[in-house]
């Protein structure tokens, strides 16, 4: 029936379509944002203030640039959050420190209009705790993946070449981290959104949640191995993945109707954040399917794209 | 066996209504509270705890701002790290924490707080530290709150040492309250003061900057046989007796522990705090900011799991509803966890526990699938609920130590963190993965034991049953 194992480069095809578009968007934010990242940074990761102004009237955004200007912050950005009716701005600026922040927003509150404190907030982060925050982030990223790899490659040694299980586990993980990573450069562009701690959690989320479904479909492997001995590889691992497809459709479905449900009706702060994760839970759950095993596959054929399987089986008029 | 099985079914009910009772937002009887003896006794009322991004309040991060080439010595971090607590404490917000976040920073949280403008000067302000005359018979207790002349109107009697005071006026005073007479501030002190150690007892050795030696020699000498009180940010800290004129410093001796010794020696070098430090990063969260967004993701999430739960009954009929209570089961727990632990509930911890919601449901899944998969390969139900559970494990297993490992290494990672946000996650992500695998193995298989205990023998009934 489903021959994801033969047609893989099919597959390999789509994954390289959803992915080709962020690497794009991630190099073009490299090159033309301020900072040279691939995303637009927040507060958390980089040095500056992000006040989040909840007026009791309606203010315009010209009247708010003007009070800021006129307080001596140079260049403000600023956006507005929620619909026009919750009268709620954003402001990023360089970095405040508490009592200017405080001194700007009782500024505010007498030159253009009371602030609602109990909605407002304030974010200053200077240059080094977000350097820190960054690098910390980088290493707890390298630093998991090579305990997993460590891990898968204990869990199936009793498969012939289980560090190729590993590997290529950590290649559908890099594949998952790509395309919530890529999208979200890519609606960085279109949206404005940018990173914050969040989306470093959202991230390693996706990192977890990508070995452990790789794992489950790796183990029917394990089990159908000893099961079905004496039949090919290609044979048992096609089994495998047919067997699991029930459960990862059903798990993928179950997670899409959380997500979803959060993304509708829960709040705006978590919206970027529960979006990223759906990205990568989807693609967690196909990497898994289509990228991680058939990779197996591959590498003990030794054809990436499973072409010469193919140009066999037409020639012996399968 | 079956007998068992009740059993088990008595016992996960059971553990199911007390956690169902410690997560519920009920007001929870002193006795029980008097049991999570591991609890701060200050904060032990078994309510689910909101964390500073959710309840709205202060978090400062301050780092010590040292000269260049200069280095921390160990301990100075903590005792400052002591000293922001007993003021914050003062502050009297609920459930302050003040706590050393790495090598070199004091993370603030002070949740709730109103003030923020009071909290922050509170925070990273020096501290005044004065030599206040006394007398026998009017001497301060320690630990005493005073009113000084240098507090109310900047003035001391030797006002020449210090460069922000002046001469004391007589008209300064305060009606109804005693104004003692400050004679020096923290200013004169050459920031050398030590422990030592005279004839057996543990002193602290000060001297006198050269500028102000006149002053204090002549005040000494003035006052043999009276206290004189050290006094830190209006506070009494001790008031001991002059005993001879001591234009260069001397020593105070007063049956003192050598932490006692020590921490005043630190005072008397540094004001109060013993290192400089400055505000590195503030987050301000208005209350109900935080609130709209936590009452409206806990809607949606509500909404998600009754979706889940139609989903799961739909398509796997009977042993989905059994695998939903399951999951109610987990909730329950989870929560409960939380609130005896404890944990407090971050952003990112709320999203630690969505997915754990997920790996729960994941290895219910996974046992479902096996039991379908058992049926059809003709085992009888019993058998089947078995063979479901025996095979699901490895994978259940091997697939949550993985994520467990990741949550160890994130862990680590979050506390070098100015920020803490990723060790939240991680904790509560580990718990619910742990909590799920319980559910999974413990709770659902009891469930099933006693759900399918007996034949279908009917073909369609089973299969509308089941759904397979």
């Amino acid at each position: 029936m489903f021959n994801i194992v033969q047609n893989r480069r099919i597959y390999f095809l789509i994954s390289l379509a959803i992915i080709s578009p962020g690497l794009v968007a991630m190099i073009f934010n490299i090159i033309t944002l301020p900072t040279h990242t691939p995303w637009k940074l927040s507060v958390d990761f980089k040095e500056g203030t992000r006040l989040v102004l909840k007026f009791e009237t309606p203010v315009s955004e010209d009247a708010l640039r003007n009070s800021l200007v006129a307080q001596g912050l140079a260049n403000p950005s600023i956006s507005r959050l929620g619909a026009e009716t919750d009268n709620a701005w954003q402001v990023r600026t360089e970095f405040l420190d508490a009592d200017r922040a405080e001194s700007i927003r009782n500024a505010l509150d007498t030159g253009l209009a009371k602030i609602d404190r109990a909605q407002s907030s304030v974010d200053s982060v200077g240059a080094r705790v977000a350097n820190e925050v960054t690098s910390a982030a980088l290493l707890a990223a390298i630093a998991a993946s090579i305990a997993v790899l460590l891990f898968i490659w204990y869990a199936f040694r009793k498969a012939q070449h289980s560090l190729r299980y590993s590997v290529c586990a950590i290649i559908a993980m890099g594949h998952d981290v790509l395309v919530a990573a890529g999208l979200t450069a890519l609606f960085g562009i279109f949206f404005d959104w940018e990173v914050d701690a969040l989306f470093l959690t959202a991230m390693l989320t996706v990192i977890g949640f990508s070995v452990q479904d790789t794992i489950v479909v790796y183990d029917r492997i394990r089990e159908n191995l000893t099961r079905h001995r004496g039949e090919p590889f290609t044979q048992i691992v096609t089994r495998s993945l047919v067997e699991t497809l029930h459960r990862s459709l059903a798990l993928s479905l179950v997670n899409i109707f959380v997500m979803v449900a959060l993304l509708l009706f829960g709040g705006a702060s978590i919206k970027q954040f529960v979006a990223v994760l759906l990205m990568g839970l989807v693609s967690g759950t196909y990497s898994s399917i289509f990228n991680a095993v058939p990779l197996i596959v591959a590498w003990e054929e030794r054809d990436f794209w499973g072409i010469r399987n193919k140009a066999a089986a037409i020639a012996t008029g399968k | 066996m079956r007998e068992r099985n009740t059993v088990s079914l008595i016992i996960i009910a059971v553990l199911g209504l007390v956690s169902a009772f410690l997560a519920a937002p009920v007001e929870k009887p002193a006795f029980v509270r008097s049991l999570v003896f591991w609890q701060d006794e200050r904060v032990r009322d078994l309510q689910l705890k909101q964390g500073l991004d959710l309840r709205g309040g202060l978090q400062v991060l301050l780092v010590a701002d040292l000269p260049a080439g200069q280095s921390l010595v160990t301990g100075t971090l903590s005792s400052a790290v002591s000293i922001i607590e007993g003021r914050v404490n003062a502050l009297g917000t609920s459930e302050p924490t003040v706590q050393q976040a790495g090598n070199d920073r004091i993370l603030v949280e002070l949740p709730g707080v109103t003030n923020r403008e009071a909290a922050i000067d509170l925070v990273k302000k020096q501290g005044i530290l004065e030599f206040v005359e006394a007398t026998v018979a009017n001497q301060p207790q320690d630990g005493a709150p005073i009113s000084t002349t240098f507090s109310l109107f900047r003035s001391l009697i030797y006002p020449e040492t210090a460069s922000a005071g002046r001469p004391i006026d007589a008209n300064q005073t305060v009606s109804g309250t005693r104004v003692y007479r400050t004679a020096f501030t923290g200013e004169i002190l050459l920031n050398n003061s030590r422990v030592g150690v005279n004839t057996g007892q543990t002193v602290v050795v000060f001297s006198v900057k050269p500028s102000a030696q006149t002053g204090f020699g002549d005040f000494t000498g003035r006052n043999i046989g009276q206290p004189l009180c050290i006094v830190l940010d209006g506070i009494v800290l001790q008031c001991p007796s002059i005993r001879a004129a001591l234009p260069t410093g001397g020593e105070i001796s007063g049956g003192f522990t050598p932490e006692a010794a020590n921490s005043l020696a630190v005072t008397l070098n540094y004001g109060s705090l013993p290192v400089p430090l400055k505000i590195e990063s503030v987050k301000d969260v208005g209350a109900t900011l935080g609130a709209d967004s936590v009452r409206r993701s806990v809607f949606a999430g509500l909404i998600g799991l009754s979706v889940l739960v139609i989903f799961m009954i739909a398509y796997y009929r009977v042993p989905g509803a059994v695998v939903s209570l399951s999951i109610v089961f987990f909730s329950l727990f989870t929560l409960a966890v939380y609130v005896l632990l404890p944990v407090v509930l971050t952003l990112p911890g709320i999203a630690g526990f969505v997915l754990s919601i997920a790996t729960a449901v994941d290895a219910n899944i996974l046992v479902l699938e096996r039991f379908k998969e058992e049926l059809r390969s003709g085992r009888s139900l019993r058998g089947a609920v078995e063979a479901a559970f025996a095979r699901a494990w490895t994978s259940i297993r091997d697939s949550n130590i993985s994520t467990l490992i990741t949550c160890v290494i994130l862990f680590l990672f979050g506390n070098t963190f100015g920020a803490s946000a990723v060790k939240g996650f991680a904790i509560t992500l580990a718990l619910g993965i742990l909590i799920s695998m319980f559910t999974a193995m413990v709770v659902t298989r009891a469930l099933m034991r006693g759900f399918f205990s007996r034949e279908i023998e009917d073909e369609a009934q089973r299969a509308s049953l089941l759904g397979a």
